[in-house]
């Protein structure tokens, strides 16, 4: 084998994983090569039984839509005992009960001046605004991912007709609480930031209270339902109304 | 020598002039890579440690992190001791030059001033005990884009008029030995990179440019990425399913320039990657100024991890 680039496959009961080597003290864990609601159970069993089994020797690990970056200590272990670790860990896995995700009622206040994407999401559809809105509201997302900012979830998928791609260019500043969607994902932005997804409305649902609950809203394999409010409730649930100033 | 510690916030260090950049940082977040928080931490790992080794503090002490210096300037309002390592950012005591690489005495009235980069990029100040500031997630690193760290909380960067404190007493003073300590990159530094499984979908003259001809450190340069100009590589991946970035991370976005990725680096990402910088080339490029030249240097990850074990031993 090469150094760096070796590529291991172990038999899992249905699915294949092929673990390689990412950086010094980091392997990619790979089960899947396609976005699906159906991979997150394998994720998330993988993920479990990896943070069993590295225990103390584990630095990070940072499951996203079909992979799992494993950062351990190499002070604690080199470069093939990790490797084994992982291959004893992961073989014969099980997927995990995906029931077990939270649901979560996201309110949005979905107007043009705090979603100024509505009317072009919306004409790329062939639907009405209110249409879109209802559309937007109508499916349980999937959470297949955290990261991008403390406590964003990467969800979906959304209906293909509303897929519509990221800006061309990116806004320097989304506020927090935008509801957007980005090809066929959709998010909210924690905290003001740049992006580059069209912005749909607002919610006052904080996603990340670091300081209150130390951990995001969301958890991968949890789901997700956006309600539409109006401004009248948007506001006495202490919503900030500032438009969005920047458009693209 | 024993002092009370300094845990009066009275006793401090003042900012009297800011600079571009000045942050508290400690070794980095860890553990909640899967939370979307980014790693933060010393960027010039190595001479962020001889901060602390200096003073005899726990490794992982905060201290801050100086770039490019532009004037910032302290003030005490006690006698203390600190250490300064890294960058030579042209710091002087009240007017005099201080020597990089070492413990210093700052006295009530004296100015510490840091003028622009001679050599290096950041700087860093330790302080006895380390910096007092509010733990967030695990840690103290200040990361601006997450609002994360910091004095304040709010992951900014010193202004002035802020108040450092610190943890301990009198620090044990320690001397770097002739030849140890932080080295300043050069130009044509070779930078270790530790290669991924996607570098099978690179071109294999992109390989080979990759390998065999020096980069330019531009100045799209922060502690979130690095930029390095030169050919333009390409593949056959454009985009890959976002997935989770390691340190050092080298992707290639579709102009085929690449770009490091640093402490601040978002937690996932989805440009294909040539592999990953080892952390002690990542301490290395937190040093290059823009412009400086440097080479991609192949290397396993086993010889990567005990190369980073036999830099651990210095501070034993």
């Amino acid at each position: 084998m090469k150094p760096g680039i070796e590529t291991t496959q172990i038999e899992a009961i249905r699915i294949k994983i092929r673990i390689e080597t990412a950086a010094m003290d980091a392997l990619m864990v790979r089960l899947f090569d396609t976005i699906d609601e159906a991979n997150m159970a394998w994720v998330i069993a993988a993920d479990q039984a990896l943070r069993c089994a590295f225990g103390a020797a584990l630095i990070d690990l940072v499951p996203s839509y079909t992979t799992l970056l494993v950062h351990y200590d190499c002070q604690q272990m080199n470069h093939a005992e990790a490797l084994g670790l992982i291959n004893k860990t992961l073989s014969g896995l099980e997927p995990a009960d995906t029931q077990a995700g939270e649901l979560h009622d996201i309110p949005v206040w979905y107007d043009e001046s705090v979603g100024p994407e509505l009317p072009l999401v919306a004409k790329r559809a062939g639907l009405s605004v209110d249409e879109l809105i209802q559309q937007h509201c109508n499916h349980d997302y999937c959470v297949f991912a955290l990261g991008f900012a403390p406590g964003y979830g990467f969800m979906g998928l959304v209906d293909e007709a509303l897929a519509t791609p990221r800006l061309k260019t990116p806004r320097r500043k989304v506020a927090a609480g935008s509801v957007g969607i980005a090809d066929r994902q959709t998010a909210i932005y924690p905290l003001l930031s740049p992006g580059g997804w069209n912005i749909l409305g607002r919610t006052n649902v904080p996603l990340f209270e670091y300081a209150k609950r130390g951990e995001p809203l969301f958890r991968p394999g949890d789901k997700v339902r956006f309600r539409a409010i109006s401004r009248e409730e948007f506001e006495a649930d202490g919503g900030d109304t500032t438009p969005m100033e920047e458009r693209p | 020598m024993s002092h009370a510690a300094n845990n009066d916030a009275s006793k401090g260090l003042v900012v009297k002039q800011a600079g571009p950049l000045a942050l508290i940082q400690d070794a980095g977040r860890f553990g909640v890579g899967h939370l979307g928080v980014t790693q933060g931490g010393a960027a010039d790992w190595i001479s962020f440690r001889w901060a602390n080794w200096l003073l005899g503090n726990a490794p992982n002490s905060a201290a801050l992190e100086i770039v490019m210096g532009g004037g910032l300037s302290f003030e005490t309002e006690s006698e203390v001791r600190l250490a300064l390592t890294g960058a030579d950012l042209d710091a002087q005591l009240d007017g005099k030059p201080l020597a990089p690489n070492a413990s210093f005495t700052l006295l009530p009235g004296q100015r510490l001033v840091f003028r622009q980069p001679r050599q290096g990029l950041r700087a860093y100040l330790a302080f006895p005990g380390g910096l007092n500031a509010p733990e967030v997630l695990g840690s103290r690193a200040c990361t601006a884009r997450e609002q994360l760290g910091g004095l304040h909380e709010d992951g900014k960067p010193l202004k002035v008029g802020d108040r450092l404190t610190w943890k301990g007493a009198a620090p044990t003073v320690r001397r770097i030995a002739a030849g140890q300590g932080p080295q300043m990159p050069a130009s044509n530094c070779h930078l270790p990179i530790v290669l991924g499984s996607q570098v099978a979908a690179f071109s294999g003259r992109s390989l080979f440019q990759a390998f065999n001809q020096p980069w330019t450190v531009d100045n799209r340069a922060d502690r979130m990425g690095v930029r390095l100009t030169g050919p333009a590589l390409h593949g056959t991946l454009t985009g890959i399913i976002s997935e989770g970035i390691p340190l050092g991370a080298v992707q290639i976005p579709p102009d085929g320039q690449p770009i490091v990725l640093m402490n601040d680096r978002q937690t996932i990402g989805g440009y294909p990657r040539l592999g990953a910088l080892t952390p002690i080339a990542c301490a290395t490029l937190a040093q290059c100024l823009p412009g400086t030249q440097v080479w991609l240097t192949p290397v396993s990850a086993s010889q990567a991890q005990e190369d980073y074990r036999k830099q651990l031993t210095v501070w034993r």
